[in-house]
């Protein structure tokens, strides 16, 4: 299908919206009633048609509009996107993967041109058409890690394999669920997670490694990972916590519905070729409370979770203060009927609401 | 000076351990403060000859026991930010086997650790002491300017004057906490400060 892009805005007058089309497809994270963290990692081989799983970096209706966004961020903040000196090779192999990727899943909306190391890249929703060199940094406009995620929707961490850990030596980090790439570039992999809660002595942290240290080139993997965010806001980063923090306190009964989003991120693990490094994009996808109770299921699941999840998880995630007025709001969409296992919307097969 | 116990933290903190006299090409302690009394806690003749001591008193001063050791070479400077420099060119120049000695508060380690580490030098032939304030170096995570010596949470950056809290997440390559705002979500409502170990 042809994607009509939004144009839209993730700050300010917050205009994003979801198509049904983008409703009926989000990456809703709860396959069951209750939710605590544990090793969900799966291979990435795409998954249903019109899914967010299907192609291995997803495009949707927002891409232009999540691009402009992380435009202004990087402008106010350069930092965001780092790269250790040691890392751009990876950078490239990044590149490439997109590139090629892309221009296969998507060959209506980007191309590229191989001659030797002379490559054409076409990407027709931002009007791009560069010719370069690959592997010469002089000749794009950024560094390739830059270069690339600019037109890419989703963060992206690069780790380096050594020492039998992982080091995130390099990232563009925009969309982020308040953690700090400029803090946390260069440290390894129990040492970024150190903040979360619980997972640590559940053993999840050594098990994930382990899991992904063994990633092969061309068998990617992939998990969900999933928070909360008032308003539809990209940029829910430490540095700016002190200007959009405020905006936690805005829910009222009556607009809880329209303000408050699920935020998913789509966790995909790629191992590069030349650089032997790990690719991480971290794709992350909004979708309104009041967009989620269109589908029955969905209403009466997250009811649940919500209500259930342990106090640390509420309070890392940052809503517990205002997990009393959600359960208010999805207590109405929660007819104690029994849920189908899965998080597809099974809207053919669920009753609607019986209240 | 008794040891402070560090209650157990999260898995990006640093452990600190005790100095040990090890067979090296070369010693190089550094320390600020009461440091000093970890070195004197395990210096040997042996060790002083190939020792290197670079000391910042930091309103503890030292010096004179420090020196009567007789290390083969000793410098004194007036804060780390000073000594810095000349830190990392003696690290730098340093030979195959040489053994590193941290001793004295987090700020001066983490510090000193990391330009050690940019130096090349393995980890293991680096050790550390806490010795002295337990005060910490703080990165506001907001304007990223550090705030050296902070002892209470919360407290005010001293570059963009917000009122940050104390995390115990670290980074070893700034070799700093991170600070964040505390009143974001409720401005100017700001607990009273406390000791960071209260
Ligand atoms: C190399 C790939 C990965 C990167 C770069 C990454 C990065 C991160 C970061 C930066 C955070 C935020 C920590 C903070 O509070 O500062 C986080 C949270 C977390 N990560 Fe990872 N992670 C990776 C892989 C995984 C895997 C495979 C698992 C598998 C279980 C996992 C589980 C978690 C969990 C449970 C959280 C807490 C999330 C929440 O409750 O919202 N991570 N991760």
């Amino acid at each position: 299908m042809t994607i009509q892009f939004n144009d839209e805005t993730f700050r300010d007058d917050y205009s994003f919206r979801n198509s049904d089309w983008a409703i009926k497809r989000f990456p809703f994270p709860f396959h069951e009633d209750s939710y605590m963290y544990s090793m969900n990692a799966e291979q990435h081989r795409g998954g249903p048609a019109g899914s967010v799983f299907e192609k291995r970096f997803d495009v949707d209706e927002h891409y232009i509009s999540e691009m402009r966004d992380r435009a202004i961020v990087l402008d106010q903040d350069p930092l965001r996107c780092q790269s250790l000196p040691h890392m751009t090779l990876a950078g490239w192999d990044l590149l490439e993967l997109i590139m090629v990727s892309k221009s296969e899943d998507y060959p209506d909306l980007f191309e590229l041109y191989r001659d030797g190391a002379q490559w054409r890249w076409v990407n027709k929703p931002l009007g791009i058409d560069d010719t370069f060199t690959f592997m010469d940094e002089t000749t794009l406009p950024y560094g390739p890690l830059e270069y690339i995620t600019r037109q890419s929707q989703g963060d992206f961490a690069l780790l380096d394999q050594r020492e039998n850990n992982l080091w995130m030596d390099a990232g563009m980090i925009t969309t982020q669920a308040d953690w700090s790439l400029d803090f946390d570039i260069g440290m390894n992999f129990f040492e970024w997670h150190a903040p979360v809660p619980l997972a640590h002595e559940m053993g999840i942290f050594k098990r994930a490694l382990k899991f992904l240290m063994n990633i092969q080139q061309g068998a990617p993997g992939r998990r969900l990972n999933w928070t909360m965010t008032v308003n539809p806001l990209l940029d829910t980063s430490p540095e700016n916590y002190h200007k959009w923090g405020i905006q936690k306190t805005s829910l009222t009964p009556e607009n809880i519905g329209a303000k408050q989003h699920v935020r998913v991120e789509l966790q995909t693990f790629y191992r590069l070729p030349r650089s032997n490094a790990l690719a991480f994009p971290i794709r992350c996808y909004l979708c309104s409370f009041q967009d989620l109770m269109t589908v029955p299921k969905w209403g009466r699941r997250l009811h649940r979770v919500v209500r259930d999840l342990p106090v640390e998880l509420a309070t890392y995630k940052g809503f517990i203060d205002n997990r009393p007025m959600m359960l208010d709001y999805l207590s109405q969409f929660d007819d104690g009927l029994p849920t189908s296992f899965g998080v597809f919307p099974d809207l053919d097969s669920e009753p609607p609401l019986q209240k | 000076m008794t040891k402070f116990n560090f209650p157990p933290s999260i898995t990006s903190r640093p452990v600190w351990g005790e100095l040990q006299a090890r067979a090296g090409s070369g010693h190089v302690f550094i320390a600020d403060a009461h440091g000093a009394g970890a070195i004197m806690d395990m210096a040997t003749p042996d060790l002083m000859a190939k020792a290197h001591i670079i000391y910042i008193p930091k309103g503890h001063d030292m010096s004179a026991e420090l020196k009567a050791l007789g290390p083969a070479q000793y410098y004194e400077g007036p804060s780390y930010a000073a000594a810095s420099s000349r830190i990392a060119h003696v690290l730098g120049q340093a030979k195959m086997g040489v053994q590193v000695y941290l001793a004295g508060t987090e700020s001066v380690m983490g510090q000193a650790m990391h330009a050690a580490v940019q130096a090349g030098i393995p980890s293991g032939s680096i050790q550390t002491e806490h010795r002295g304030s337990t005060a910490r170096r703080m990165q506001c995570v907001h304007c990223k300017g550090f705030t050296e010596d902070v002892e209470t949470d919360p407290f005010v950056c001293s570059h963009c004057g917000l009122n940050l809290f104390v995390r115990d997440h670290y980074s070893r390559r700034l070799a700093a906490y991170q600070a964040v705002c505390i009143d974001a979500e409720d401005p100017g409502n700001v607990p009273e400060s406390k000791g960071i170990y209260e």
